[in-house]
Formats: C-alpha cells, sequence, structure tokens
C-alpha cells in the first residue's frame, strides 16, 4: 500500500464528517426551528463545496507536481455526487412531504430547480460512469464526457444564485472559486494572449 | 385571560397538533438525541427549547417568566407592562420565545435567520425619535415617549407569514396604527405613508456590505385605509417584555394580513404622500415583490409556491405544512380593501 491509499484511508472518513455533524444536529434538535430548510441547505452546500475540491485535483496536482492526486479525484467527486443526491432527498422528504404535485410545479415553474435538476443529472451520469470498466469502454469518449462537470458546476453556481433572495456574499465566494478553477484550465499562452 | 372571539379564519384548534403531542414529540427526539449522543445530547437539548408554547402562553398573559427584560427606559417597561388583552387573538400554538427572537430576517444584521439575534444586541434604541413628515397637519420631530403616551397598549396574537413560507404565531404589545396616525392629522392628499428604518451602518454590519442585492435605508408602506385598518398595529413589544433589538426594537410596524417584510422595524420616519412610495423590495425586485404583498396562496413566487407554509417551530419528521390562507386568514377584516382590484396583477 503507497502512501496515497494510505492516506485515502484518513480522508475517506473525513469527507462524511459534514454528514455525522448534521446528523448530530437533527437529533439534537440544534438545526433552528425550522430544520428541513437549514438541512436542505446545508447539504446543497457540502455537495458544492466537494465539487469545487474535486475541479482542485488537477490544478493541485500541476502546482505540486504530484502527479498521484488524481487518485482522490474520483473519491471526492463521488462524495460531491452523494451530498447532492442527499440534498435532493431532504428536499422531497422533509420540505415537499414527498408531494410529487409540488415537484411537477417546481420542475416546470421555477428555473433554479430546473438548473439544480440538471446538474445532479449531470453528476449522476458522470458518477455511473466513473469506474474503471467504464473509462476502458468509454476510451476517448470518457474524457469528453466528464468534462460535462464544468457545466454541472456551473449550473450549481446559478441554481445558488436563482435561489437567493437578498445578500450575495456567499454566491461570489463559491462563483470566484469555480471561476478561478476554471481559469486555470486556459492554457497560460491562451492567458496571456 | 385572553378573550377569543372567533375569525372565519381561524385554524380550527382540531386541527392543530395539540400541546401535549408536541411536548411529547419533543421528549422523544430529545430522548433519542440522549440515547445516541449521551451527555452531549443532553446538554444541547437542554439549550434549544427555551420556551415552549404552554408556557409561553402564560407568559404572554402574565409577563413574568423566563422572557428577559432587555435593558429599556422605565417608562417604555412600565407602558407595555400596562397592556391589556384585546379582540385581537387566536387559539392557536405560540411560537416560543426563543425562535421568535433567535431565528428572524432583519437584514440590517445580516443574512442568516440567527445573524440578528447575534448582530442586533448593542443597537441604540434610547433615546429614540420619529420624524413626522409630508401630507400633516402636525409634522415634526417626535419622541418615543411622544409618540406613545396618549396611548393605551393592547396584546395582540398574530399569525406572521414570511414570504419564504413560513410562519409563526406571535403575542405583540402595541397600539392601534390608526390611532397612532391619526394624532398628526394626515391631509385629503394623504393617500399613503410611507415608513422608514433606522439608517445607521455603524450599527448595522448588513448596511455595510458590498453583495446586498437590497437599498438602505430600508423603506415601506402602505396604502391609508390599509393603515387605518383596526387589524394594523404598531409593536413595541413581544411576550409581554419591550422588543429586542433583533425583532425591531424600539417601534415596528405588524401588518398581520401582508408577508412579514412589509410589517417594518425600528421606524424613525414616518411620510404621508399623495403618491405610492417606492419600498425596498420593489426597488430590488418588482416582478417578485409587489407593493400590496398580501397573503395569497394563488399568486405564487416567481420563484417559489405559496400555497402552503411551514409553521415553526417544526422537525424534520413532522415539517408542520399547512395551507396559507388568503390574507393570511384576515380576509373578514381586510379583503374589502382590495374589492374589484386584480390581485394577480396588484401582488
Amino acid at each position: 500500500m503507497d502512501w496515497i491509499a494510505k492516506l485515502k484511508l484518513v480522508v475517506f472518513p473525513l469527507c462524511l464528517v459534514p454528514l455525522a455533524w448534521l446528523v448530530n444536529a437533527v437529533t439534537t434538535n440544534q438545526l433552528g426551528p425550522d430544520p428541513a430548510n437549514t438541512l436542505t441547505r446545508d447539504l446543497g452546500e457540502w455537495a458544492l463545496i466537494f465539487l469545487c475540491m474535486s475541479l482542485a485535483v488537477t490544478p493541485a496536482r500541476k502546482i505540486t507536481g504530484i502527479n498521484k492526486l488524481i487518485r482522490f479525484r474520483r473519491m471526492i467527486g463521488l462524495f460531491s455526487l452523494f451530498y447532492a443526491v442527499l440534498h435532493v432527498i431532504a428536499y422531497l422528504a422533509f420540505m415537499l412531504g414527498w408531494q410529487w404535485q409540488t415537484l411537477l410545479e417546481d420542475l416546470y415553474q421555477r428555473p433554479y430547480i430546473i438548473v439544480g435538476a440538471i446538474a445532479i443529472l449531470i453528476l449522476s451520469v458522470l458518477g455511473v460512469t466513473s469506474t474503471k470498466s467504464m473509462m476502458r469502454r468509454l476510451g476517448k469518449k470518457w474524457a469528453k464526457l466528464h468534462k460535462l462537470v464544468y457545466l454541472a458546476a456551473g449550473l450549481a453556481i446559478l441554481h445558488f444564485v436563482w435561489l437567493s433572495k437578498s445578500d450575495y456574499t456567499e454566491v461570489v465566494i463559491f462563483g470566484s472559486v469555480v471561476a478561478g478553477l476554471m481559469l486555470f484550465r486556459i492554457p497560460i499562452k491562451k492567458r496571456l494572449s | 385571560m385572553l378573550i377569543k372571539t372567533r375569525k372565519s379564519g381561524d385554524v380550527r384548534s382540531s386541527e392543530i397538533t395539540s400541546e401535549s403531542v408536541y411536548q411529547d414529540r419533543r421528549r422523544f427526539l430529545r430522548m433519542g438525541g440522549q440515547f445516541a449522543f449521551a451527555g452531549m445530547g443532553l446538554a444541547l437539548a437542554g439549550c434549544s427549547d427555551a420556551a415552549d408554547p404552554q408556557s409561553a402562553k402564560k407568559m404572554a398573559s402574565s409577563g413574568s417568566g423566563d422572557v428577559p427584560q432587555l435593558s429599556a427606559p422605565d417608562w417604555l417597561q412600565q407602558k407595555v407592562a400596562s397592556s391589556k388583552p384585546s379582540r385581537f387573538t387566536t387559539d392557536e400554538a405560540l411560537t416560543p420565545y426563543a425562535n421568535v427572537t433567535g431565528y428572524n430576517n432583519f437584514y440590517e444584521f445580516g443574512y442568516s435567520k440567527d445573524d440578528p439575534a447575534k448582530n442586533a444586541k448593542n443597537m441604540k434604541t434610547d433615546p429614540w425619535s420619529v420624524v413626522v413628515e409630508g401630507e400633516v397637519e402636525k409634522p415634526g420631530k417626535y419622541t418615543l415617549e411622544d409618540m406613545l403616551k396618549p396611548h393605551d397598549v393592547e396584546d395582540r396574537i398574530y399569525r406572521l407569514r414570511c414570504v419564504e413560507a413560513w410562519s409563526m404565531v406571535i403575542p405583540w404589545v402595541g397600539i392601534s396604527l390608526a390611532d397612532m396616525l391619526k394624532r398628526f392629522q394626515p391631509t385629503s392628499k394623504a393617500k399613503y405613508v410611507q415608513f422608514e428604518t433606522l439608517y445607521a451602518p455603524e450599527q448595522m454590519p448588513g448596511q455595510r456590505s458590498s453583495f446586498s442585492a437590497i437599498e438602505y435605508p430600508y423603506v415601506e408602506g402602505l396604502r391609508i385605509d390599509e393603515a387605518m385598518n383596526p387589524l394594523t398595529f404598531m409593536a413595541i413589544g413581544v411576550y409581554g417584555k419591550t422588543l429586542p433589538p433583533q425583532n425591531g426594537a424600539p417601534l415596528r410596524l405588524i401588518v398581520p394580513w401582508k408577508y412579514g417584510f412589509k410589517s417594518i422595524k425600528s421606524i424613525v420616519k414616518i411620510r404621508f404622500t399623495e403618491t405610492m412610495p417606492r419600498t425596498t423590495w420593489v426597488k430590488s425586485g418588482p416582478s417578485e415583490y409587489g407593493f400590496y404583498a398580501n397573503v395569497n396562496p394563488e399568486v405564487d413566487h416567481p420563484r417559489w409556491s405559496q400555497k402552503k407554509e411551514r409553521r415553526l417551530p417544526n422537525s424534520i419528521w413532522e415539517p408542520n405544512q399547512i395551507e396559507t390562507q388568503k390574507f393570511n386568514g384576515y380576509g373578514e377584516e381586510v379583503a374589502h380593501l382590495y374589492k374589484g382590484m386584480d390581485l394577480r396583477k396588484f401582488y
């Protein structure tokens, strides 16, 4: 077992800490008087944080020169999907009380729900095709398909912008992080010219 | 004891979780927490239920108990303490004091629901004065004491429906707005009343934010007949004590049939005008927030449904989703104000 594999054994449970914290907060009544709303929001933010971290792997690799860091990318990306799915479940179960009628209305009336749903759909496809055998099967197409993560990140930010009512501080922070990470992917030559 | 008159919009007590069931659920959740998280659960659950509806109700009527008296001038404390029950009440369970004062929007103090309680602690609310201007016979700068002195103070329990689809039931203390406004003798040109919140960036961090989507000072307004409606209320207290700063001390409006953002806090200016005031939320998003902002399940906010609301406090196991009522259940008193108006157009 090399050091990356060992480190992964530490990082994996760390990625579950936000969930443990939220479960504890729910069961001990610490999420305030509107816990469903707070829980859904927090899960969504964690999904976005993990998405940003997965986008940060490549820049981190290039900056540190440690290429092996790539082996964290799939795990972190899957955690983003994991929190995004929990975010949707919390929304459906605790905020909508499984009222499918309301969900359908939301889906065709409310743009922020629509873009959020598309982002989740993309993350799910990327999740399903993240296995080694899928990589092999898709060959060159795999890399192309997984470029969709940039679209998912953009839609997630848009989802956040559209649901914000008044203060954009958090949105601006997440937006700049994603923008920064995207900018890193434009080759320096292009950036300068 | 409060005298209860049933209005058409009052929710029948059979529709409400009974207080004992509610208490049992809380106890169950707390027990679960204690088992799962031993000592930690115990300590944390203990501090999260500072007030339950039962004792809250007692406190509201007796003016004593665990509701703290925050710093306020003696005369104001006495004024609030002199309040008498009124006909405006409901038998719905009260939202606990801790939630009313710990979970609300007052963007001048931050954008999270718990920011106002954290950041408003040191807000200066004494001395306080209110400028009255515009289309009135008696304009001027009035001290808070002058504003309140001639009036009797009463208790009113109102539902509060936030535009964000959550709601509370809150026992306010205050005076009828109509009684207060009449003293300034509005002229025949006074078609609207505009209110303004304190502008004090050195005390209000939200007013210093660079990414705020709303302009300060916060401005709200009512049509004169809305302002003169017997339901419209100027609050100076909650739960039998003076208002905490996060809830709009020392003087705030309560318009119970409109979304909460109409009920402007910490008022420093009242202006009578001939034309419709340009209010803060209308300026920030005219397609999303209208001047009238009447609670209306038939007209959705463009980004979310207004058909239902989450009555707070709730839990994830019991979201407490209830149907939103037109005019927040106060139609009998106010529907006539909008006769012949298309409420989809004038939202």
